[in-house]
């Protein structure tokens, strides 16, 4: 029964339920699994349960039913200290703690992971190098840095303790439309260069087809379908062809005015 | 000047009082301190402890202070000694700007930071020392600097039940109809006040996070 790790997927949410206090139902029956190497978006609209299907795997939350596996293990039962500090976080609000410089919001889970002060420190170099900020950064405070920086330093902290795997909550929402596509496109080469496993809630079709190579589509508490990119583009599920057609009609709609 | 004078007369007796003052509020401030800090903490990461323990908090504050001293005559062991009982009453009066300051500190830290921290596997204990305390702590310093301006004030009334300070003048001039005794009590005491409440004003602003 055993099969080797390397084919076996990272995360695995089996039969996942949720359901709040007061009898409302979030989240029912849901299956998923991420490989190894692979970018899961998990698409759709506010009050769809993406966040909370995230929030499940670092344990953030607790499903009411079913089973959450990470690397082989059952979240549910796992020190959940451990598991969270193999996981690296990434949120909109990016929540940069206000009175740490940079390179201690960066070194902070190497810090509290007991690294010597010399080796979190050419850690940090290294992050602030890899997300492209400068080295000077370091002394700077979360409040004198741009939306964009802060975003990046958010990236470097996530990434401090090398996990394997990513959760980022729509960690480009915020940004204005220029830095989000720097942002993307940097998330793509630095994807391609560490390969961790990603899952990446967002509502933006558009981000979802740029970086995703599965797509989740969620609606109302259930996942719809999961496709890469290219199928989704072509899938003949009405939610998926509404996303897709909406997100069309928006560039048809600046074209024509551009006509007028 | 008349008063001039009688300063310099009565200089060694008001600087005793002033340190015997200075002794009530410092440790009746340090215990609320001891006191209030934690139970603000606990009503903050617990809802149900908060109405109980600001509540209790607020209804000791609506007692008159000389009732809170006559009510605590009785209590074995402080009700033995003027100087405890007046150290427990003003420790009784401090504790609601601090539990209250530490609340509401704790509270105003922003919940991105807190689900950030959490999701990278600091516990509740890192949490709470490396980012809500030091975060609310300009918070928690002003709650203390108000417990301590009404502690120097209130501790001049524990004269009445013969705890010393400041207030034996005060006591002592109101019964021979002498202003000068009232002043030598009432001005150290406002010195007191002031001093207190621009040192931990400053420091105060100096903590204050960005």
């Amino acid at each position: 029964m055993e099969r080797s790790s390397e084919n076996r997927p990272v995360i695995q949410l089996r039969n996942v339920s949720y359901t709040l206090p007061n009898g409302q139902r979030l989240l029912e029956d849901l299956n998923l699994e991420v490989q190894r190497g692979e970018t899961l978006v998990l698409l759709g609209r506010s009050g769809s349960g993406k966040t909370t299907t995230l929030k499940f795997i670092n344990r953030l939350l607790t499903p009411s039913a079913g089973e959450v596996i990470v690397n082989g293990s059952n979240a549910i039962e796992s020190d959940i200290i451990r598991l969270r500090r193999s996981i690296g976080y990434v949120i909109q609000d990016v929540g940069l703690f206000p009175h740490f410089n940079v390179e201690r919001n960066i070194g902070i889970v190497p810090r509290i992971e007991g690294w010597a002060p010399d080796r979190t420190h050419a850690r940090v170099e290294e992050l602030l190098q890899l997300v492209g900020l400068d080295r000077q950064m370091a002394s700077r405070y979360p409040h004198q840095l741009s939306g964009g920086q802060r975003q990046r330093v958010g990236v470097a902290r996530a990434l401090a303790a090398d996990p394997e795997i990513l959760l980022m909550d729509e960690p480009f929402g915020a940004l204005d439309a220029i830095t989000r596509d720097q942002l993307q496109r940097e998330f793509l080469s630095l994807q391609q260069r560490l390969n961790k496993t990603v899952v990446f809630v967002t509502h933006d079709l558009r981000e979802a087809l740029r970086l995703g190579s599965q797509i989740a589509l969620m609606e109302a508490g259930r996942l719809v379908t999961i496709l890469p990119p290219v199928d989704f583009l072509r899938s003949r599920d009405p939610l998926a062809a509404t996303y897709v057609k909406a997100f069309g009609e928006s560039l048809d709609s600046v074209a024509n005015r551009d006509g007028l | 000047m008349n008063i001039i004078h009688f300063f310099w007369q009565h200089h060694e007796e008001i600087l005793e009082l002033t340190l015997e003052h200075l002794w009530l509020v410092g440790i009746s401030t340090l215990l609320a301190v001891a006191i209030g800090i934690p139970l603000g903490i606990i009503s903050a990461h617990r809802p149900i402890w908060n109405r109980p323990v600001l509540g209790s908090a607020n209804i000791i504050q609506t007692i008159p202070s000389l009732a809170l001293f006559g009510f605590l005559l009785p209590v074995p062991w402080i009700g033995a000694r003027a100087d405890r009982l007046a150290i427990l009453a003003l420790t009784l009066y401090a504790l609601l700007p601090v539990i209250r300051n530490t609340y509401t500190g704790i509270r105003g830290v922003d919940h991105s930071v807190l689900e950030a921290g959490r999701g990278m596997g600091l516990t509740e204990r890192q949490l709470l020392f490396q980012v809500e305390l030091p975060l609310a702590t300009s918070v928690i310093l002003s709650g203390v600097r108000v417990a301590v301006v009404v502690s120097v004030g209130l501790a001049t009334i524990a004269a009445a039940i013969g705890a010393g300070g400041l207030g034996e003048f005060i006591f002592r001039g109101l019964a021979m109809v002498n202003n000068d005794l009232i002043l030598a009590g009432a001005i150290p005491a406002a010195v007191l006040a002031l001093s207190a409440d621009f040192g931990l004003g400053w420091l105060e602003r100096r903590l204050r996070p960005r």
